[in-house]
């Protein structure tokens, strides 16, 4: 289990209290400013006290975080994207708790030199966890800022030694209709599946996430292993990942197969480059002030000294 | 009690509140009252929520005169006005909260908008048709017009498969709602294309409803 895996600690202190106030004790306490706080129990006033999930330990990588207010764990796992779960932003909350992430293996496949289908634990265990936080930008137009806990995906893909033929990476989440009633409907072809180019994968900042706040993650923000890539729209960031594949051929991906016309397989956030039906030049940060939540939207979603160099050349119009 | 004053004094205002209740709860969130808050996007909230307000007042304001003849009971046509003009209501606050709030007042962007997504041009059409029905909806304004004023408010047709294709446009994915709210005005506006079938036919009786406030013709 993730007791193992994370060497989880069990907090001593009361459920009531919650991760976010936790999160932001422990932070104050690392920071050196006072053990009071956490005693004091200071717990933020937003998110209900979820079903206790594991702490994870990790350090800031204050190189590639943000320093932006974060979103509150209470909107960052209440308002989701997960149609597997159903179209609804509340429905991930609300129909993701009975997904079981324990046992959970990944499969690895293709252009490597060791394949095979891996536990979860076999996945983790060599990574040192570390926390980003990093900006999330949705298609929909809407952003978040999300203190992330995992490790750069370069260092598992690389584990695996892909071959020269490998210029791609391939992912799928779990097809299980039982445990995923929005699988039922068919607004999208399950499984999800999506893909980077297999310089965007190896990039720094891409990462394979397994929490958020300094806790495991909830099963609707992609328990146990989702990806994270912080320049492009939100749906490329593949949810509960059980399968890896390496590529010679760009991979299909669900929103492209959907949409072809509104959604391309790059997806990097570019407020030049609309959506047919809509504007993407601004956002609206979820959590911020009914004035102040619309602001422009940065190209690379604010990325851009360390990703645009991966497009040098390319017609992001054409290929958006 | 009169017709008219059961309805000046109980129906009416018992229609205004129902129809103002949106509006309050919408204001109750955006100031945190009444244990009320709007959801994580609030802005998409208030959008959605004033946009939808006014589509099912527009719904509800043509099913009113279908409802009054099934139920003969013509006197329901005393509140189609107020139903068609709180639609336009929320039609303008969801109007106001996309300039204001979406769109920062930002000029260039919005008339970007209005002429380049085929769905905003579309919800704008359909505001600025509304404009002069609101504006003729007075007993005066009707009594001048005449006969003009029934060709004129036909344009509420118009308008709400402009709104409902305006709503459609712009869902994602899951088009669930807006095919919906597609059956219902097909339902609304079905039955006026079977009653003016019906009303060509030799039928020797005809039933005459529709001149308590407004003399519709179907």
């Amino acid at each position: 289990m993730f007791y193992n895996v994370f060497e989880y600690k069990k907090n001593s202190s009361s459920s009531e209290v919650t991760p976010e106030g936790i999160y932001l004790a422990r932070r104050r306490l690392l920071t050196g400013a006072a053990a009071l706080a956490l005693a004091g129990g200071k717990a933020a006033p937003s998110a209900a006290a979820p079903a206790a999930l594991p702490v994870l330990e990790a350090a800031r990588n204050a190189r590639f975080s943000a320093a932006e207010p974060l979103t509150s764990y209470g909107d960052i796992t209440a308002y989701n994207n997960f149609y597997e779960f159903g179209t609804g932003k509340d429905d991930p909350q609300r129909r993701a708790q009975a997904l079981r992430t324990h046992p959970w293996n990944v499969a690895i496949s293709g252009e490597v030199e060791t394949s095979g289908v891996f536990t979860l634990e076999d996945i983790l265990k060599p990574h040192p966890l570390e926390e980003r936080v990093y900006r999330l930008r949705c298609v929909e137009r809407w952003s978040m800022v999300i203190p992330w806990v995992g490790f750069p995906l370069a260092d598992l893909l690389q584990r695996f030694r892909p071959t020269s033929k490998a210029k791609y990476v391939a992912f799928t989440t779990l097809r299980d209709p039982k445990q995923m009633p929005g699988q039922r409907d068919g607004w999208l072809d399950w499984p999800y599946v999506e893909g980077l180019r297999i310089d965007e994968a190896m990039h720094p900042l891409t990462l394979l996430a397994v929490g958020l706040y300094g806790r495991v993650l909830p099963n609707q923000n992609g328990a146990p292993l989702r990806l994270v890539v912080p320049w492009k729209y939100g749906f490329k960031g593949i949810k509960s990942i059980v399968a890896i594949r390496f590529t010679e051929r760009q991979p299909p991906t669900s929103w492209n197969i959907a949409a072809p016309d509104e959604y391309g397989f790059y997806a990097n956030v570019n407020p030049a480059v609309d959506h047919p039906r809509w504007s993407q030049a601004s956002e609206r940060r979820i959590g911020a002030g009914l004035f102040e939540a619309t602001q422009p939207t940065l190209p690379f979603n604010g990325y851009a000294a360390e990703v645009a160099p991966l497009y040098r050349g390319m017609n992001l119009h054409r290929w958006f | 009690m009169t017709v008219a004053k059961r309805y000046r004094y109980i129906w009416k205002p018992l229609v205004f509140v129902a129809a103002l209740t949106p509006a309050l709860l919408l204001l109750a969130g955006v100031l945190g009252v009444a244990g009320r808050r709007l959801g994580a996007d609030p802005v998409e909230d208030l959008l959605l929520t004033c946009g939808k307000t006014a589509l099912n007042l527009l719904c509800l304001t043509l099913a009113v005169t279908p409802v009054a003849k099934i139920t003969h009971r013509p006197q329901l046509l005393r509140l189609r006005r107020m139903l068609g003009l709180f639609a336009f209501g929320y039609a303008l606050l969801h109007f106001a909260v996309y300039l204001v709030l979406d769109r920062s007042l930002d000029a260039a962007m919005i008339v970007k908008d209005i002429a380049k997504r085929p769905y905003i041009t579309l919800g704008f059409a359909a505001l600025m048709l509304l404009i002069p029905l609101a504006v003729t909806s007075t007993q005066g304004m009707m009594r001048r017009l005449g006969r003009r004023w029934q060709a004129l408010h036909r344009l509420v047709y118009l308008v709400v498969i402009l709104a409902a294709w305006h709503f459609y446009w712009q869902v994602k994915r899951d088009v669930t709602e807006p095919l919906i709210y597609a059956a219902i005005i097909a339902t609304l506006l079905g039955w006026r294309i079977r009653e003016r079938q019906r009303r060509r036919l030799p039928v020797p009786v005809t039933s005459k409803y529709g001149s308590a406030t407004a003399p519709e013709r179907i």
